[in-house]
C-alpha cells in the first residue's frame, strides 16, 4: 500500500532554515530608551538628569559670580539636551498639560528597605491548590426567601443567621436531653477556635520565613523563666518515659505495681540481674577479671585503711594552703580577732586522700 | 558547665496575635512596610551640639526645598557622631521613628567648621555617609516671585565635570545628592509642572558648586521649548571632607531589584537605525514524511475500483457496510 501525495502543494523548493526579515514598523530611529548619548552628555530620563563627564575647567574664574554664571550657562546646555529628549517622548493631552510616560531611571540607587519576602501559602491555599478549588467572588447581597428581600451576606441582619432560628425540628438521630441550640453554639465556637488556631499557625509559618504582614506582631503570652538558664522545652515522649521509669525504679517494688495511664508502657527491666564476664577475652581489652577484682578490693581497702596516703599530693596541698594563708595575712591586716574568724570544719580531713587505682599496678 | 541562654523556637512559645487597635494605625504601618516599588525617601534634618549661622541657614534652606517629604528637628543632639561606630544609634532610632531613610546632619566645631553630613540608611541602619564642608553659602538671592518653583515638583539635574566620574568621593557625593533631591520616582510626568533645576559642577577634585535654579521654558520654533535657567534659592560650595562607602554585602542587598520588576527582553525583536523595528521569524524544518495530508480519499477509491475490476478477493478494499442493529421502535 502506498500513499499518494499531491505534489502540487510542494512546488516551491524549501530551504533548510528560512529566516524572513520583516520590518514590523517603520519608525523614527530610536537609539535607546533610558540612557542616550547626545553631544557627549549622558542623559538619564527617568531621573531627568544629564551628566557631562568630559568637562574640565581650564581656568577657574576667580570671581564667584563669574564661576556661577559659567556653571549655569553650561548647565543650561545640559538641561536643553534633557528637555529635547523629554519633549520628544509620546505624550497624551490632559486638562492640566501634556503627560508623558517616563522610562524607569537608569542610574541605580539603593533601596531604603529590604525586598519583601514572599508569603508562604496558608493551610487553606495548599489544600485548595491540591483539590483545584478556585476562588469565587461572592455578592454582598443575597436574596432571602423567608422575608423575600435582599439581605446582606455578613453582618447585621444577615441571611441565615444562626441566632434567628426559632424552631429546630428533631431528627431520628437526635439524643433526648441534648439541647440543639446549645449544640449549634458549641459547634460554632469550635469552628471559630479551629480557625483561630489555623490563623496563628499560618502567621507562625510566615514569621519563620520573615514574611509576617506589616500590621501583625506575634507577642509571647508566657515568657520563659529567666532564673533557670533553660527555657521550658516541650518534653518529648522518650524523655517522659525515662523520667517515669526512673520514678518507678525508685519505688520499693521497682515500679511493678504502679497504676499506669492508658498507653503507658510497663517499666523496662533487663532480665539480667548479674553481670558475667565473657568467656573469651577480646584483644583490645585488659584483663577484665583482674579489673573487676581490683575494683572490689580497692573499695574495701580504701574504706578501712588509714595508711593509704598519697604523700606527694598531700605535701603539695599543704604547701599551697600555707602559701595562700600567708598571702591573705599579708594582704589584709586582720582586725578581727581569731575567735571571730570563720573556723574551718573539724570534720574535714584534707590530708587523707584515697588512692586512685588508675594506672597503679599492684 | 556553662549553658547559654537560647530563645526557644517559635513553635514552643505561647503566642498571641497583636494587631493595631485602630484602622488608621494599620494604614500607617502598611505605609512603612517594605514594598516592591517603594515610596519616596524622606529626609531627616537635624543638627549636633553646635551650629553656626551659616549652617542654620543651610539646613532651613534644604528643609524648604524638600518641604513635603522631610522632617526637621530643632533641638540639638549631643550624642550623634555619624562617623563613629557608637554614635549612630540615635540616628538610627530617629530614622526608625520618622521612617526617614536620608538624613542631613549639621555640626560646627573648630576642627570641622560648617560640617554637613549627608547620609542614607538601609533598613534603618546606616548605609553610607558623606561629610562635606559647606564652604560658602549664599542665601537666596532676589528673584521674581512669579517664577519661584513649587514645592514638590520634580527637578532636573545637571552634573558637570569630569571629577564626578574619576574621583571616588565626588562619585559618591553625586549619588547621594541625586538621591536627596530627586523626589519620588514617577512613571508619568506632567510637562507643565517642570520648574526647577539643580546644577552641580565639580570645580576641582574636591570642590563642588551646587546651585538651585528655576526653569523657564521659552517658545522656540520646534515642539521642544528653549530652556532658561534663573538662579533662585540656595547656592553652596561643598568641599568633600570624608566619606564612608557601604559594605559590599550591604550594598549588594540594597541594590537588589525584585525579579518581577526586571523587564524581560523581547526575543527576536531588534531595532535598526535605518529600518526601525525589526523582527525575526524562524520557520522550522518541514517534515515531509510526517505531514498530515488533507483528507481526499480519491486514492483509496481508485484502488478499490481497480481491485474490484481485477476481481480479487480483497476484503480490505471493500466498502465497509454499516451495521444496522435491530432498533426497537
Amino acid at each position: 500500500m502506498y500513499k499518494f501525495v499531491d505534489l502540487k502543494r510542494f512546488r516551491k523548493p524549501l530551504f533548510r532554515k528560512q529566516i524572513h526579515r520583516r520590518i514590523l514598523c517603520v519608525e523614527k530611529s530610536e537609539m535607546g530608551e533610558d540612557e542616550q548619548q547626545e553631544g557627549g552628555y549622558q542623559i538619564d530620563l527617568g531621573n531627568l538628569t544629564a551628566f557631562d563627564p568630559h568637562h574640565q575647567f581650564s581656568s577657574v574664574p576667580d570671581n564667584r559670580e563669574d564661576l556661577v554664571k559659567e556653571c549655569i550657562a553650561h548647565g543650561t546646555k545640559l538641561i536643553q539636551a534633557v528637555a529635547d529628549a523629554l519633549f520628544n517622548l509620546p505624550s497624551t493631552e490632559d486638562a492640566s498639560g501634556p503627560i508623558v510616560s517616563l522610562p524607569p531611571p537608569s542610574t541605580k540607587l539603593p533601596r531604603e528597605k529590604p525586598l519583601p519576602k514572599p508569603k508562604p501559602p496558608t493551610k487553606w491555599e495548599v489544600f485548595a491548590k491540591k483539590k483545584g478549588i478556585q476562588n469565587r467572588k461572592r455578592d454582598k447581597l443575597v436574596y432571602d426567601e423567608q422575608t423575600s428581600s435582599w439581605k446582606r451576606r455578613h453582618g447585621y441582619d444577615r441571611v441565615n443567621d444562626d441566632n434567628d432560628i426559632p424552631i429546630i425540628e428533631a431528627k431520628m438521630t437526635d439524643e433526648p436531653g441534648v439541647d440543639p441550640f446549645a449544640k449549634r453554639r458549641s459547634e460554632k465556637k469550635q469552628r471559630v477556635d479551629k480557625q483561630e488556631k489555623n490563623r496563628l499557625h499560618n502567621l507562625k509559618e510566615a514569621s519563620k520565613v520573615g514574611a509576617l504582614p506589616s500590621h501583625v506582631q506575634l507577642a509571647a503570652t508566657a515568657l520563659p523563666i529567666t532564673g533557670t538558664q533553660t527555657a521550658p522545652r516541650k518534653v518529648s515522649k522518650d524523655e517522659l518515659q525515662n523520667v517515669a521509669g526512673m520514678a518507678a525504679t525508685s519505688t520499693a517494688s521497682g515500679g511493678k505495681f504502679d497504676k499506669k495511664l492508658a498507653g503507658e508502657k510497663p517499666p523496662k527491666h533487663e532480665k539480667k540481674y548479674r553481670k558475667f564476664l565473657p568467656v573469651v577475652e577480646g584483644s583490645g581489652m585488659g584483663s577484665l577479671e583482674k579489673q573487676q577484682s581490683d575494683k572490689i578490693l580497692n573499695k574495701l581497702m580504701a574504706k578501712n585503711s588509714h595508711e593509704i596516703l598519697n604523700v606527694g599530693k598531700a605535701v603539695d596541698m599543704y604547701n599551697a594552703k600555707s602559701d595562700k594563708k600567708r598571702r591573705n595575712q599579708q594582704g589584709k591586716s586582720s582586725s578581727t580577732s581569731s575567735k571571730l574568724k570563720v573556723k574551718k570544719s573539724p570534720y574535714k580531713n584534707a590530708s587523707k586522700k584515697k588512692s586512685s587505682s588508675k594506672g597503679k599496678s599492684k | 558547665m556553662r549553658r547559654s541562654c537560647v530563645a526557644p523556637p517559635i513553635d514552643y512559645i505561647m503566642l498571641r496575635i497583636k494587631t493595631p487597635k485602630s484602622l488608621r494605625a494599620n494604614r500607617e504601618l502598611e505605609k512603612r512596610a517594605p514594598k516592591l516599588v517603594e515610596n519616596g525617601k524622606k529626609t531627616l534634618i537635624l543638627h549636633g551640639t553646635k551650629t553656626s549661622n551659616v549652617l542654620n541657614d543651610v539646613l532651613t534652606e534644604i528643609y524648604h526645598l524638600k518641604k513635603d517629604n522631610s522632617v526637621k528637628y530643632s533641638r540639638r543632639n549631643d550624642n550623634i557622631r555619624p562617623f563613629e561606630s557608637g554614635g549612630e544609634t540615635s540616628l538610627e532610632f530617629y530614622s526608625l521613628k520618622t521612617d526617614c531613610s536620608l538624613f542631613v546632619f549639621g555640626s560646627h566645631s573648630k576642627k570641622r567648621p560648617d560640617n554637613l553630613v549627608i547620609g542614607r540608611t538601609y533598613d534603618h541602619h546606616i548605609y553610607d555617609l558623606v561629610g562635606v564642608e559647606n564652604f560658602k553659602s549664599m542665601k537666596s538671592c532676589s528673584y521674581d516671585k512669579k517664577i519661584a518653583p513649587l514645592i514638590g515638583s520634580k527637578p532636573f539635574f545637571a552634573f558637570i565635570g569630569e571629577g564626578f566620574e574619576n574621583v571616588e568621593e565626588l562619585k559618591h557625593l553625586k549619588e547621594v545628592l541625586l538621591d536627596l533631591f530627586r523626589g519620588q520616582v514617577v512613571s508619568s510626568l506632567n510637562l507643565a509642572g517642570l520648574d526647577r533645576v539643580y546644577v552641580c559642577t565639580a570645580v576641582s577634585s574636591n570642590k563642588v558648586l551646587f546651585t538651585h535654579c528655576a526653569l523657564r521654558l521659552k517658545k522656540s520654533g520646534t515642539t521642544v521649548p528653549r530652556v532658561e535657567l534663573v538662579e533662585v534659592g540656595p547656592s553652596m560650595d561643598f568641599v568633600v571632607r570624608r566619606h564612608r562607602l557601604p559594605d559590599e554585602s550591604l550594598k549588594k542587598e540594597a541594590m537588589k531589584i525584585a525579579p518581577e520588576l526586571i523587564r524581560k527582553k523581547e526575543k527576536n525583536v531588534s531595532k535598526d537605525a535605518i529600518e526601525g523595528k525589526i523582527g525575526k521569524i524562524y520557520v522550522p524544518d518541514q517534515q515531509v514524511g510526517n505531514a498530515s495530508l488533507p483528507f481526499t480519499p480519491k486514492g483509496v477509491k481508485r484502488v478499490r475500483r481497480e481491485a474490484k475490476a481485477k476481481g480479487e478477493d480483497n476484503k480490505q478494499w471493500e466498502k465497509k457496510q454499516k451495521q444496522h442493529d435491530d432498533v426497537s421502535a
